[in-house]
């Protein structure tokens, strides 16, 4: 069950709790139906609230007439732009550093031009849901229709219909220059060229958008809602125009998120609610509602030239992106970033151009989405690097090896990479683990394989200065509390730094604790976005772990009358190494054991100790905990971790280190194609990543897997479907992400290096996971049918097409 | 509006509301009776979190009206275990890992108490059509197929 975890030449160090597959402690609470996500939450007194959206994409808002509906008995409040203190504000994106480079308007509530339809326009809270859906209904708003704009090509041209109050469409524009692309190409035996196009794209939580918020006795909004970031906390206060200390924000556990909870949800329209009637309010969007009003993943056009000389050393690449941003700014200038530093992949080119754009169209906004600006421009290069193999008779492994970025080689940027890079092993891994190739079922029926490697980015941007804190504390019993601002979205986030400091102080997973996602009681942990919650809040809490270990290990060297440096910490006992008899290890899953963990159930991992008899060599935990407490010695730290920074890049170059490192992986797929009905199924996938070091295996699979069909999602089905503004996909009927039926068993193979910035070695895994799926579909029905199809989703369809068929 | 009183057992508990005749059963568990953990994802029928198991049987809770509860056996994934008496089912999805986000985590819970109800040595095949009207976006199934799979009765060799 467990996946196979390759050997690296890294010396393997003996780790007791890390690295071990073991049952998250937030797994309990999840069967047992005990765990409260955001909409399971009620108050007495609450009141429910309906957002009145948008029915145009593009319109200017004549008019509010809210009169029938606040006669209606049971409304409470209504309330439209003129009533929000300060309805629209200024990001400058970065949670705690103002870094300028481009400013992003939110808007609370639409009151000039309609830039999308499902945008916000008037809030209503009624003692009743249905009560505020009729009030609705009684709401009157005249709109003047304007023509608008939904491609984002037409919008960059001039005189394009300007779809908010600025003077351009187009939001920003990005370059990387090396080398000389003139040259490059001179150079090339081979060329191809081609434009490729990838679709707007849905999270598809199962949770929707949702939030309880009240006004808690002392004065302070509180807003428990599902969301990445409790730091909204802040842009909900500058919305009021209260201190950012009267607002707070909870995360309780969290339903999925996948970047569509990275922005403002339901946040700001709850606190307005509250602040207005002092009463809870309780808003929940719905599947409608979330499709439509969520940031999607950025629709991109991608032309790509790629050459390379005839033994497949790529010599060249152009790349023209555009990616449409859609009615409002919010992230589309930093995914565009992120696009534009790892065009070329995970590839060493010598002379690159790259040009890339992100334009406001009146589509749905987009944002951040799983991969962040890394799945669409993957589709492109490693779709060019199958149709340069294939012209010079390589294999897709061949083209790939002669081209690999290795460790200390520069990318397009001129950055260095200058920790572990592990792309080669991992495509060797994925092939081997393919096997010898299926035979077709029946006549019509072609199996293809095909494969893609890519690199991303864990942890943000470094001009943005990034920071995390954790505090870990011992009571008196040996018992160890972890507090940290994360917001658990279902990657194992919280459970991941009960293991770090399980393992620093020596205590089983059991023993431990964790409080998170309190703007207010738990230190702030920053965004759980960017594949950065294990690289920023692991460290912190391991150097806060670290701290009070060494206090540990002070106070034990007295009692056992040796040197801190002679001390080992285990299995809730202090003792000095090499002495202690170890037969030990974490034993067995005892499902009977159960700890509290904030109010729910977690797991707990039977231990048997092995206790030495020689009270002169070993103390335990407890006994030392309680000499430290009689002496006031402090067994408690709060730590910070900064990640390491630089100023703001030039966009004109993008040059230098954008980003602390990289995750680096490949995937391998096998269909079979039905070529009479274009049906893809696939029959193998495997996945290899360098994790770096898996903390929890179980946990780092199921990130693997669940990428691996992310992606497949996006590379066979998904498709949020646009008609001038209009979704026509606004259902999970319509907008269809895979199934259990469409689902194969992916195999996953970590490579663990130990090479990562993150605690003990560990690379980013979340979102890295997703990014190389779809062109490795793409590659495998090319390799299939002979005909490549540029477009996601391959859809049945467009295979047809592509065969000539339809 | 006309309304109807209702009856039913919900995990053993006597349960009983005034209902109209558009409520769901979905709308009765969550809004009057505070069963949380039956979850509300779609309203559609098409997401399959709020699956609950009706006289034996795997419906999607939005899409029963709770008029077609009434006098009937609801139970949801309170009612097939407990911390107290573990489900097998339960115990298996910890320990493969079957838990990332835990939202679809009750009705896949309740689909596979039902499969293995009525077909206990249900192979990998049959789980997965058993689950797919389930959706599960953060796992890729495959520990979920995994987990069903260890608490299905083996297979006669």
């Amino acid at each position: 069950m467990i996946a196979k975890r390759a050997d690296t030449e890294s010396a393997k160090v003996d780790y007791r709790v890390i690295g071990k597959p073991l049952p998250r402690h937030d797994a309990w609470g999840k069967v047992y139906g005990e765990t409260k996500y955001a909409n399971d939450f009620k108050l007495p007194n609450m009141l429910y609230a309906k957002v009145l959206r948008s029915r145009y994409a593009a319109a200017r808002l004549l008019s509010i007439n809210t009169r029938d509906a606040e006669k209606l008995p049971g409304v409470v409040s209504v309330m439209t732009a003129k009533d929000v203190p300060n309805n629209e504000t200024v990001t400058r994106f970065g949670q705690t550093h103002a870094v300028g480079g481009f400013e992003g308007l939110y808007r609370v509530l639409a009151n000039k031009k309609i830039r999308f339809k499902g945008e916000a326009a008037v809030l209503v809270a009624a003692e009743k849901r249905d009560i505020a859906e009729k009030a609705m209904g009684l709401i009157k708003v005249e709109y003047e229709p304007l023509e608008g704009v939904f491609d984002p090509v037409a919008a960059m041209q001039p005189g394009a219909y300007q779809v908010g109050e600025d003077k351009s469409n187009i939001i920003c524009s990005y370059k990387v220059r090396k080398g000389s692309i003139e040259e490059g190409f001179a150079h090339a035996d081979v060329i191809v060229e081609n434009t490729y196009q990838v679709p707007m794209v849905d999270h598809a939580y199962l949770e929707p958008e949702s939030g309880v918020a009240w006004l808690d006795d002392d004065g302070v909004i509180t807003i428990r809602a599902a969301t990445q970031v409790i730091e909204h906390f802040r842009g909900v206060a500058d919305v009021l125009g209260l201190p950012h200390n009267k607002v707070r924000v909870i995360a309780p556990m969290v339903g999925g998120g996948f970047g569509g909870k990275e922005d403002i949800t339901v946040e700001t329209y709850l606190a307005l609610l509250v602040w207005k009637t002092g009463r809870p309010v309780s808003l929940t969007y719905t599947r409608e509602e979330s499709i439509i009003a969520h940031g999607k993943r950025h629709p991109y056009i991608m032309r790509y030239k790629t050459g390379a000389t005839k033994d497949g050393k790529l010599v060249a690449m152009e790349a023209e992106l555009i990616s449409d941003a859609g009615g409002y700014v919010y992230l589309s200038p930093w995914v565009l970033l992120y696009s534009t530093v790892q065009a070329t992949g995970p590839y060493d080119i010598a002379h690159v151009r790259v040009d890339t754009h992100t334009v406001l169209t009146n589509n749905t906004f987009c944002s951040a989405n799983r991969g962040f600006g890394g799945p669409q421009p993957c589709f492109a290069y490693e779709s060019q690097l199958d149709e340069l193999a294939k012209q010079l008779n390589l294999s897709p492994l061949e083209i790939r090896k002669c081209n690999y970025l290795h460790t200390g080689d520069a990318m397009a940027t001129g950055r260095v990479l200058e920790h572990r890079v592990e792309t080669e092993q991992t495509a060797e891994k994925v092939l081997e683990a393919l096997g010898p190739p299926s035979k077709p079922k029946s006549p019509p029926e072609k199996i293809g394989r095909g494969v893609a490697s890519s690199m991303m980015s864990y942890g943000r941007m470094m001009f943005l200065h990034d920071t995390s804190r954790s505090f870990v504390s011992l009571d008196l019993d040996g018992s160890v509390t972890v507090r940290c601002g994360v917001q658990d979205i279902g990657g194992g986030q919280a459970s991941s730094l009960a293991q770090i400091a399980a393992e620093i102080l020596g205590v089983p997973l059991s023993d431990v604790n964790v409080y998170i996602g309190d703007s207010a009681l738990t230190p702030l942990a920053g965004t759980t976005t960017a594949t950065r919650q294990l690289y920023m809040s692991g460290n912190a809490t391991l150097k806060a772990a670290r701290v009070v270990r060494d206090n540990l290990l002070k106070k034990g060297a007295e009692i056992l009358n040796t040197s801190p440096e002679n001390l080992d910490l285990k299995d809730r006992e202090i003792f000095i190494q090499n002495h202690r008899k170890d037969t030990l290890g974490l034993k067995k899953t005892d499902p009977e054991c159960n700890v509290n963990y904030g109010g729910t159930r977690k797991a707990v991992v039977a231990v048997e100790t092995c206790v030495d008899d020689d009270p002169d060599r070993v103390v335990a935990l407890e006994d030392v905990v309680k000499a430290c407490a009689a002496e006031g010695m402090p067994l408690f730290n709060v730590a910070q971790f900064n990640a390491p920074t630089r100023e703001l890049i030039d966009f004109k170059t993008c040059q230098g280190k954008v980003f602390a490192d990289f995750t680096f992986g490949t995937q391998a797929i096998e269909v079979s194609v039905d070529e009479e009905t274009g049906k893809v199924t696939v029959l193998k996938i495997v996945s290899c990543y360098d994790v770096g070091q898996a903390i929890n295996p179980l946990s780092a699979e199921g990130q693997l897997e669940g990428g691996a069909l992310y992606g497949l999602g996006y590379g066979m089905m998904e498709n949020v479907i646009m008609e001038k503004g209009i979704t026509l996909s606004p259902t999970l009927a319509e907008y269809l992400i895979p199934t259990a039926v469409d689902a194969p068993d992916v195999e996953t193979i970590m490579i663990e290096s130990g090479g990562g910035v993150g605690p003990f070695g560990a690379k980013g895994i979340g979102e890295p996971s997703c990014v190389p799926t779809a062109p490795a579909l793409a590659n495998a029905v090319s390799d299939a049918l002979g005909v490549r199809i540029y477009e996601l989703p391959i859809t049945p369809e467009k295979i047809l097409r592509a065969l000539g068929k339809i | 509006m006309m309304t109807y009183s209702i009856e039913t057992n919900v995990n053993g508990r006597p349960r009983a509301a005034e209902v109209t005749a558009r409520d769901t059963l979905l709308d009765v568990l969550r809004d009057h009776w505070d069963v949380f953990e039956v979850k509300n994802g779609c309203e559609q029928g098409d997401c399959g979190v709020c699956t609950v198991i009706l006289s034996g049987k795997a419906v999607n809770a939005c899409l029963t009206l709770a008029v077609q509860a009434n006098g009937k056996d609801v139970v949801t994934v309170k009612g097939i275990g407990s911390p107290k008496e573990p489900h097998l089912l339960q115990t298996k999805f910890v320990e493969h890992g079957a838990i990332q986000c835990g939202f679809c985590t009750p009705g896949m819970l309740t689909s596979a108490k039902v499969l293995l109800d009525q077909n206990p040595k249900a192979n990998r095949q049959e789980i997965r059509e058993a689950i797919a009207g389930n959706l599960c976006r953060c796992t890729g199934y495959k520990k979920i197929v995994d987990a069903i799979e260890a608490a299905a009765a083996k297979p006669e060799s």
